[in-house]
């Protein structure tokens, strides 16, 4: 973080902000704010260029089209993979998680390249689309409560050898490859299936994402009581038959 | 069209007699009107029903994302000037619903039917309708229907080539985009508040350029349409460039769009837009929406917003600040079980309203709500929340299976 200012980057809200997930960005702030950050959030549209000085990157879903439309662009631009290098944290939802890894299949059917920044690569599924509530367990390495958030799509996405699994699933699909892995990290770089939007139901990861950006072990704490009522009664929901 | 006395076959007509008996049936059952499950029968019996029922009849269909209740009354009404008209009012608007409805008015000349999106290039097909009024695409229950712009796409296909009139509004791209594949369109600058759903060209995916009211792609050229009717304040712009007052009972922005649109449907049966005008005043409220009940000794105004386009233009039509505002979100099937969307709604906008959450989903806008940094308080039920309210009347906002739920406890 330079300057005293946490800059928020929602990247291509024309293309990748259908499902509400720019919620994610909201949370963050409003977060990064109750902790009394000074903080700018800059949403940069796909004729824009991405800026390279942003301490936290969000990218969420959209439909096929845009998505192939967003890895496009955000190849060409290169800003991502630059802000990755100077130390970025950057948190990906659904068609934007299936960017940042090696290729996805687009709208046409064909094999698009994506952004390679997490070691992921997506398909397809054959299978019908993965709509519901999801409860899953997060990685014990991060130490956070349980995942849950609402999945809708048809991806399968294997994980490779320099990323893993954000969480494994007790109920619902994640990444759709059978053994119940869900989204992918690495040391900076996220990436999940889940909307709710997802930092909505898992504010504990958004704190996660801001600790990293600030490289700080602890954050005061928050009220936090509608999120922990809205969690209590989603992950009870999950757990319910369809 | 038209005139003949007698258009239906017997087996068209046991069909609507068994259809009208199995919706009696559900009525006396306590199922609702019973128009789609009576529908849904005589479909069975007689799949050409639907094409048959409306041979002979000038046939207006409605669809939109938003509005297109409301719309289907008002253009409704206003044809009643020209001869008798039969519609499904209540808002049954896919095929079951729509034969069930059409069933029931043998004696018009008119047909003007609300019709589901996924379901408007089928209806158009099987009615061949006169005219067809496209208001609005946004996204709306993202978890089990379409992407809005492949049903830009589906539309654009199904109607390419379309033998009836099309009234399309030039201010939304992805109905423009829909409707410029019909030789025959009456655009209408009706306006839209949304605008998330189209800064990706429809055409090319080139990202739109959209200063003051006017849009266009800057890589293809695709562009907004020059408007021969507009919405101008309070007012509708026929193609000669009078200017019609529009008087409504109904609030709001989005209606005087809705009122616009329908002159330029009048107009297509030759009723003039003074005239159609002067009729939509009488709609009041339509299936609830709008109306202002008593309840608890306070008077609440019911309002239906389903999606985010919905929720922004009923933002606009509110009282200000202090008037009370109740909200109440379910998520069960006919609503989108899927939540995500609130947080594409603009809650900053209620700033100053004291605002009580209720509904299945309390929790979900209590969170949204506290991101938003509002003041706000989580009820159990209506009862409770309209006696937290402050005084003043109470604005409420519901969506649909929500809504219903508000209907059936005030007795409306």
């Amino acid at each position: 973080m330079s300057d005293n200012q946490l800059r928020i980057v929602w990247i291509y809200p024309d293309l990748l902000s259908t499902y509400g997930d720019q919620g994610n960005a909201l949370v963050v702030e409003r977060r990064a704010r109750q902790r009394g950050l000074d903080v700018a959030r800059l949403d940069v549209r796909s004729d824009q260029a991405i800026p390279t000085s942003g301490d936290i990157y969000l990218i969420g879903g959209g439909e096929d089209r845009p998505q192939r439309l967003a890895a496009e662009r955000l190849r060409r631009d290169g800003g991502l993979h630059r802000a990755v290098e100077n130390g970025a944290i950057v948190f990906s939802v659904c068609a934007g998680y299936q960017i940042l890894g090696h290729e996805f299949i687009n709208d046409l059917g064909q094999r698009e390249p994506g952004l390679g920044l997490l070691d992921v690569v997506s398909t397809r599924g054959e299978g019908d689309r993965c709509v519901g509530d999801v409860l899953g367990d997060i990685d014990p390495r991060l130490g956070l409560p349980p995942l849950t958030g609402f999945e809708n799509h048809q991806g399968v996405t294997q994980i490779g050898p320099h990323a893993r699994p954000l969480a494994q699933v007790r109920f619902g699909n994640g990444n759709g490859t059978g053994d119940g892995t869900e989204g992918a990290y690495n040391d900076t770089v996220f990436g999940t299936y889940m909307h709710g939007p997802v930092l909505a139901r898992n504010p504990q990861i958004a704190d996660l994402l801001l600790k990293l950006a600030l490289d700080v072990n602890a954050l005061p704490p928050t009220d936090d009581r509608w999120y922990e009522a809205l969690r209590n009664e989603r992950i009870a929901a999950a757990q319910q038959p369809a | 069209m038209a005139g003949n006395s007698d258009p239906l076959t017997p087996r068209a007509k046991i069909a609507v007699t068994a259809g009208k008996a199995v919706a009696r049936a559900s009525r006396a059952a306590g199922r609702g009107s019973g128009s789609v499950i009576g529908g849904r029968v005589a479909l069975k019996l007689d799949p050409d029903l639907l094409h048959r029922l409306a041979g002979h009849l000038d046939v207006t269909l409605v669809s939109a994302t938003n509005g297109k209740t409301t719309t289907t009354r008002l253009i409704a009404e206003a044809l009643k000037a020209a001869g008798p008209v039969v519609s499904n009012a209540l808002g049954a608007n896919m095929p079951a619903g729509i034969t069930s409805a059409l069933a029931s008015g043998s004696e018009a000349r008119y047909g003007v039917l609300e019709v589901d999106e996924k379901y408007l290039v089928g209806v158009a097909q099987a009615t061949d309708p006169k005219c067809i009024a496209l208001l609005n695409l946004s996204r709306d229950q993202l978890d089990r229907a379409a992407e809005t712009r492949m049903l830009a796409e589906n539309w654009r296909e199904g109607l390419a080539g379309s033998k009836a009139v099309i009234v399309a509004n030039a201010d939304d791209p992805l109905v423009v985009w829909a409707a410029s594949s019909s030789p025959n369109v009456i655009w209408v600058a009706a306006g839209q508040m949304w605008k998330d759903d189209a800064w990706s060209c429809p055409s090319c995916g080139g990202v739109m350029q959209r200063p003051g009211d006017d849009w266009f792609c800057g890589e293809c050229g695709f562009r907004r349409p020059t408007p021969s009717w507009a919405l101008s304040g309070d007012h509708v712009l026929d193609p000669h460039g009078s200017a019609w007052p529009i008087h409504l009972q109904l609030p709001g922005r989005a209606n005087k769009a809705n009122a616009a649109s329908s002159a330029a449907v009048a107009a297509v049966f030759g009723v003039p837009p003074q005239v159609a005008l002067e009729r939509m005043y009488q709609v009041q409220a339509v299936a609830g929406r709008y109306d202002v009940v008593q309840f608890q000794g306070r008077d609440l105004r019911l309002l239906l917003a389903k999606n985010p386009a919905g929720w922004l233009e009923t933002f606009s039509l509110i009282d200000p600040p202090p008037a009370p505002v109740i909200l109440s979100v379910n998520a069960r099937g006919a609503d989108g079980t899927d939540t995500s969307w609130l947080w594409d709604v603009d809650y900053t906008r209620l700033t100053g309203h004291p605002i009580c959450v209720v509904g299945d989903r309390k929790l979900d806008l209590a969170v949204r709500l506290e991101v938003a940094n509002q003041q706000f308080q989580v009820c159990e039920d209506l009862d409770q929340a309209v006696q937290l309210c402050p005084p003043g009347r109470i604005e409420v906002i519901a969506n649909y299976t929500a809504f219903q739920d508000l209907r059936r406890r005030v007795g409306n």
